[in-house]
């Protein structure tokens, strides 16, 4: 415990230095405003601002790109409450009952709720980060290259199975993002595989124009020709006080939204936006007076919010622990930290202290941050909403285009996120989660190293894998969960994945936006 | 005739690209089981493709149907791609300020109708305004192109 307090202690003396922290305030405000912005979620707001981090050294490009991820939590609910526009996926149980108090006129006690869990959960869930990522880093250290394999197989299955829609499309994605990844030099043989005698694909399709085009520019080309008309309505600041009931009725579910989001966050998959659904519907099944729900009950807003906060600093356990991303964003990270010279993995805490702990005591000020920015600036924030849309996706696409050409001066790259936008702009048409292919192209690289280190450390035994029991536990679950998402395609059954509303068959689909 | 579902139709795609990676990776050497070469993992990342595929076209015959998709923006999409196209075939040969000004009118002016006036001032502003910050602030160099734009 002294050790980590020390630790903590050498991550707040590098959180408040000024560089650092003027990063983090800029991550949580280029993130609220994100979250607020309907059509620009986090996945794309990070893509878009990828490129605007290479400048910068490692934890500063990780404290900013974070508080993007986590402000973007904030930011989304309040035009969910304002005006029943979800600002990213994860906001859109908030519009629920969020929209119902503002029309009771209770639009700043939801605000005030909204943010205030967030931070509590953000809080919390930060901390529960801070505890359980050193020991399983250390846990980790055990791995070698077979457990390496299977764990990144594990990643991959269980982010298939936990994506909404039938397991063999999540698959044929995660396939796809993996054949991407093949893509270059072999690192064991020095053989060029699918360059087509173009030097700039030797290194390998890069994960930022393909992260800006599958997600920034699809985004641009689905809601192009669009007319976005907002009656903007900002309240208060005197009225954004919860009444003593109102507080009364929120905690519980605050406590409870940081539980269930930190743990779903730490899940492969779209924990942001799983949590907020799941949260609210224990809330609503917990509530004396089910009823309430979907007319303005308070429980809708504080569990969802506090839900989805929670999760953000949940999906960042395994990547900064395991160097394994359980989603596009961390997956999106990751690139940037290795873009920075960064290896990630079990040993980053150890080699890299002064950037996990920075990270850490950076998202504790990030929180209070955007406690302060979210509730008094809460109208400047809504006023965002009266940039025409027509004016704000140019200005978004020469920015891609800016930070991709930025990466290697390569205009190829260019012609790389162009396609890869036309590409996320039809799968995205056609209902495919698309989360799964960038993560196939992040881990693409080290799980075909660590499968063939693990073979030439076995002579060629495929036994290795099953008879190291690490490796064969991973293994055994991977599989579990691929026979059970490939038992609902064979036999029409909703089953596990229908209960928590991942099997759209089953009714609902969190991944899908309104 | 009943057009394919969406299922049916990416499944479909997705097999012949399967097929083309696999055909593709015969020139690369496979290695053997035991000691894979470079061109063992494409092909096993190949044939689950193809798997999953078939999976897609199999599982997808009840599922929602292309024609049921309402592609009403493909205009608008289309034209944003063609200045994604022409960006990258100036930004080095016209420079970075004048490909992204031109860029700008062009989606702000001719798609969405907005005043010359208007479009040509934020176009101005935004590409030097951007290439101030990232040029000289972020120290990241831009192609300036023949006229030093």
């Amino acid at each position: 415990m002294v050790e980590i307090l020390q630790n903590l202690a050498t991550g707040f003396a590098t959180a408040l230095s000024p560089d650092v922290l003027v990063y983090a305030f800029a991550g949580c405000l280029v993130g609220t405003l994100v979250g607020v912005l309907p059509g620009v979620g986090p996945l794309a707001g990070i893509s878009l601002l990828l490129p605007a981090t290479f400048g910068l050294n490692a934890t500063s490009a990780i404290v900013l790109l974070a508080g993007i991820y986590y402000g973007a939590m904030y930011g989304g609910s309040t035009t969910s409450i304002l005006m029943r526009i979800p600002g990213e996926a994860a906001s859109v149980m908030t519009c629920i009952d969020g929209y119902a108090m503002t029309q009771k006129g209770r639009a700043g006690a939801a605000l005030a709720i909204a943010a205030v869990g967030s931070f509590v959960a953000g809080t919390l869930s930060v901390l529960a980060l801070m505890l359980l990522a050193p020991p399983l880093a250390e846990f980790a250290l055990r791995f070698g290259p077979p457990e390496q394999f299977a764990l990144l197989l594990l990643g991959l299955l269980v982010l298939a199975y936990m994506t909404s829609g039938p397991i063999t499309r999540s698959l044929t994605m995660a396939a796809l993002g993996l054949l991407l990844g093949m893509v270059g030099m072999d690192t064991m043989t020095g053989l060029f595989r699918f360059d087509y005698g173009l030097a700039e694909l030797g290194d390998g399709i890069g994960v930022v124009p393909v992260a800006v085009g599958l997600f920034g520019v699809s985004e641009i080309l689905l809601s192009a020709g669009q007319a976005i008309k907002t009656d903007v309505r900002s309240p208060r600041l005197r009225e954004l006080l919860p009444n003593r009931q109102e507080w009364r009725e929120s905690a519980a579910p605050i406590g409870r939204g940081t539980v269930l989001g930190f743990l779903i966050g730490i899940l492969p998959g779209p924990g942001h936006i799983i949590s907020s659904f799941v949260s609210y519907s224990i809330e609503r099944r917990l509530s004396r007076h089910p009823e309430r729900f979907g007319h303005g009950a308070v429980e809708g807003v504080a569990g969802p919010e506090s839900a989805n906060n929670s999760a953000t600093s949940g999906a960042l356990v395994p990547m900064l622990a395991l160097g394994l991303p359980s989603g596009a964003v961390p997956a999106i990270m990751l690139a940037a930290m290795m873009i920075h010279g960064i290896a990630p993995g079990p040993l980053l805490i150890q080699e890299q202290p002064a950037l996990f702990w920075g990270v850490i005591a950076s998202m504790y000020v990030g929180n209070a941050v955007l406690l302060i920015l979210n509730l008094p600036l809460v109208g400047i924030f809504v006023n965002i909403l009266r940039v025409p849309y027509s004016y704000l996706y140019p200005s978004l696409l020469a920015f891609a285009t800016l930070g991709v050409y930025a990466v290697n001066n390569s205009v190829v790259d260019v012609w790389i996120m162009a396609g890869a936008g036309v590409v996320g702009y039809i799968l995205r048409k056609l209902d495919f989660e698309i989360a799964p292919i960038i993560l196939g192209l992040v881990l693409a690289p080290m799980l075909e190293l660590n499968f063939r280190q693990a073979l030439a450390m076995s002579a060629g035994s495929y036994s290795i894998f099953f008879t190291r029991p690490i490796s064969a536990v991973m293994l055994v679950i991977g599989l579990t969960l691929l026979l059970l998402g490939m038992r609902s395609i064979f036999s029409g059954a909703a089953g596990s994945r229908g209960i928590i509303g991942l099997d759209p068959s089953a009714g609902g689909e969190p991944g899908a936006k309104p | 005739m009943r057009s394919l579902t969406i299922d049916q139709a990416a499944g479909a795609f997705f097999t012949a690209f399967s097929l083309f990676v696999l055909w593709e990776s015969r020139k690369i050497p496979f290695g053997f089981l035991a000691e894979p070469g470079p061109g063992a993992m494409p092909t096993l990342l190949a044939f689950t493709l193809l798997a999953c595929s078939i999976g897609l076209v199999v599982g997808g015959r009840f599922g929602k149907r292309m024609s049921a998709i309402a592609w009403t923006e493909w205009r608008h999409a289309l034209f944003i791609l063609g200045t994604c196209a022409f960006m990258a075939l100036a930004l080095e040969r016209l420079g970075y300020r004048l490909t992204i000004f031109v860029a700008l009118i062009v989606l702000v002016a001719v798609l969405e109708k907005k005043s010359w006036i208007a479009s040509v001032v934020f176009a101005a502003c935004f590409s030097f305004a951007s290439y101030y910050v990232f040029n000289a602030l972020l120290q990241v160099p831009l192609p300036q192109g023949p006229l030093g734009l």
